[in-house]
């Protein structure tokens, strides 16, 4: 070392006017990830400490390194800090995507196996243990039934809810309101059971059943209520506090009483954010099993009457088929969780496209 | 059709600020009327309490009393509605109803107020569009969002819609401030035509176009900010251009304001 000034750096200096700047090539970057990948391979596999899993993990990282460095080198540090930061991203992304595709291929995977018409058709009445037969009809319809019964009861509810906190609700009243519906949002969905089970199948149902005390698919949707309300209010509220005031003074301005204001222009322009409010409180709904077993009771037999005796769903039917000691229970199982996710998927779909159709074209 | 508007004392408060002070003016039917002033003088404030839109704002109320053609429209027995359907208003950002088609936008405020019939729709939305010059840039697309024209066109079809509802005043909230010179022309042309129809009363940050569109100019200011806006002067637009009688009215328009 004669000189204690470092030379400039291996980075090509733009000088001020000129700019243009050196790029990486796509295939050099190619080439670092095959690199790192075998090094890692090598390290890994040549002390015996690990299987593909940890050649990945190890590759990345590697790929990382080398990749910054290199770009370091030729780019220069702000594209090199660029690349890091991009493909942490872009990793963050793979690992927030690979717990879905893994759920989605284990259900598809386990859940064809008894995708037959049997299964669609037939519910699990006198199917023995050794019995490859038996299905979740009961269970879809009970299902159907429950979530179908809550919706009509939660979405009215909720938005009408909804409104009164955005468009009227002023002072201390309003801030109970809201306060307890935050409250709502945080109760378990046993302790909703629990509340169904106490007020309305011990004390309200057998008013209505001679004296005796019955299960129902109702007291089921009146637990899944519970837990649908607070979700379908705040989002509701969200999507109403987003409509402009611009619109609602506009439509004042026209002489239009201030409940069809409401009605004709904010609640139309929040309908899409109300939809998949009220879908992911669907799709919640529907995949809760702890209400549905203290207030519907389960039962493998078909029960077309929501309002009488015990009724199962499909949440409920596979926590029972899961539990079950027979060697064709879990295939049942899998087939129900299969058919819970795409009814949910094609609800929300459909929800969708029907609250996409009334809108206008562009 | 077009009527008179009187104001007499009307003081507005936001909550417990007031904005507004005793202002007191009359403006004649079938003219227009330029409120001109710097920012936060209370124009728009003055403005929206004509048409009652100031009480829409939590806490907001206004004293004194307002009259259109000698009805007090703020009489407790008044409907809040019909003083709105009678004197319209156009406010600074076109608002057009997204979910809405052009025709369908046009006729909102009849419609919503339950007038049904096809073929009466059909007709009024010609009609405004006319009125808005409007009518030969839409007639092909009537069934096309509103909010896919442009910012002017916007700007008219919420004029056509105002107007639809056969309003006798239409109040102008800074109508051409978002809007660039050639559509603020068509809109200022369109207020020459409409002021055969309509009491026009319009509030606007460029001197300019209140020399050109108004008959009649008021000027509003404030003493120092969290004053109350007063009405400083309310002449002929010539004479509070050419000759005003206030200083403060001079130095505004002359740019040496403060």
């Amino acid at each position: 070392m004669t000189t204690m000034t470092a030379p400039p750096s291996a980075a090509p200096r733009r000088s001020d006017d000129n700019l243009q700047a050196r790029r990486l090539p796509v295939l050099a970057l190619v080439g670092i990830g095959v690199a790192a990948l075998a090094v890692s391979a090598a390290i890994v596999y040549g002390t015996g400490i690990g299987g593909p899993v940890l050649v990945v993990v190890l590759g990345a990282l590697l790929y990382l390194l080398g990749a910054f460095l290199v770009s370091k080198a030729v780019e220069g540090p702000r594209q090199a800090r660029n690349r890091t930061w991009s493909a942490l991203i872009h990793s963050a992304f793979v690992l927030a995507v690979l717990p879905l595709v893994s759920v989605a291929w284990t259900l598809l995977s386990k859940g064809v196996e008894r995708l037959d018409g049997n299964f669609f058709l037939t519910s699990m009445n006198n199917i023995g243990a050794r019995d490859p037969n038996g299905g979740a009809y009961h269970a879809i319809v009970g299902t159907l039934e429950q979530v179908g019964i809550a919706t009509l009861i939660t979405v009215p509810l909720g938005i009408a809810c909804a409104i009164y906190l955005v468009e009227y609700g002023r002072g201390r009243f309003a801030l109970a309101i809201r306060f307890f519906v935050d409250v709502m949002t945080g109760i378990p969905s046993i302790v909703a059971g629990l509340f169904i089970l106490a007020f309305w199948v011990l004390i309200v149902s057998p008013v209505f059943n001679n004296g005796q005390p019955t299960y129902s698919g109702f007291a089921a949707a009146l637990a899944l209520s519970v837990l649908m309300l607070p979700t379908i209010v705040r989002s509701t509220e969200e999507m109403l506090r987003l409509v402009p005031a611009p619109l609602r003074e506009g439509s004042y301005a026209l002489g239009v009483p201030k409940w069809k204001t409401i009605m004709r222009i904010v609640l139309p322009t929040a309908r899409p954010g109300i939809v998949t409010g009220v879908m992911l409180a669907i799709a919640r709904a529907s995949g809760e099993t702890a209400p549905v077993l203290l207030v519907a009771g389960g039962g493998a037999a078909i029960n077309f009457n929501p309002f009488e005796n015990s009724q199962s769903s499909l949440a409920l039917y596979i926590y029972g088929q899961a539990g079950t000691a027979s060697q064709y229970a879990p295939g049942r199982a899998w087939t129900a969780a299969l058919t819970l996710v795409a009814l949910v998927l094609i609800l929300t779909i459909a929800a969708k496209l029907l609250a996409r159709r009334n809108r206008l074209s562009r | 059709m077009a009527k008179r508007v009187e104001a007499n004392n009307v003081t507005a408060y936001y909550g417990s600020f007031k904005a507004i002070e005793n202002i007191s003016m009359t403006v004649e039917p079938k003219t227009v009327t330029a409120l001109i002033g710097p920012s936060g003088c209370g124009k728009s404030t003055f403005l929206r309490s004509i048409n009652r839109m100031h009480e829409v704002l939590p806490g907001a109320r206004v004293e004194g009393s307002l009259t259109i053609d000698d009805q007090d429209i703020y009489d407790r027995d008044v409907d809040v509605t019909a003083v709105r359907r009678t004197i319209g208003m156009v406010f600074q950002r076109p608002n057009p109803f997204p979910t809405m088609s052009i025709f369908d936008n046009v006729v909102a405020g009849l419609k919503l107020n339950g007038v049904r019939r096809k073929s009466v729709l059909t007709e009024a939305a010609e009609k405004a569009l006319r009125a808005a010059n409007l009518w030969d840039e839409v007639k092909d697309r009537l069934d096309k969002p509103g909010a896919g024209l442009s910012g002017g066109q916007q700007q008219r079809l919420c004029i056509a819609r105002t107007i639809a509802v056969e309003p006798k005043v239409v109040l102008m909230d800074e109508p051409c401030s978002a809007l660039d010179p050639i559509s603020t022309l068509a809109i200022e042309d369109l207020m020459f035509k409409l002021k055969d129809q309509f009491t026009i009363i319009i509030v606007t940050h460029n001197m300019q176009q209140a020399a050109r569109v108004s008959d009649r100019t008021a000027f509003f200011s404030i003493e120092r900010t969290g004053d109350p806006g007063r009405l400083i002067e309310y002449d002929y637009t010539q004479k509070i251009f050419s000759n005003p009688s206030e200083k403060k009215t001079e130095d505004y328009i002359t740019g040496r304001f403060g």
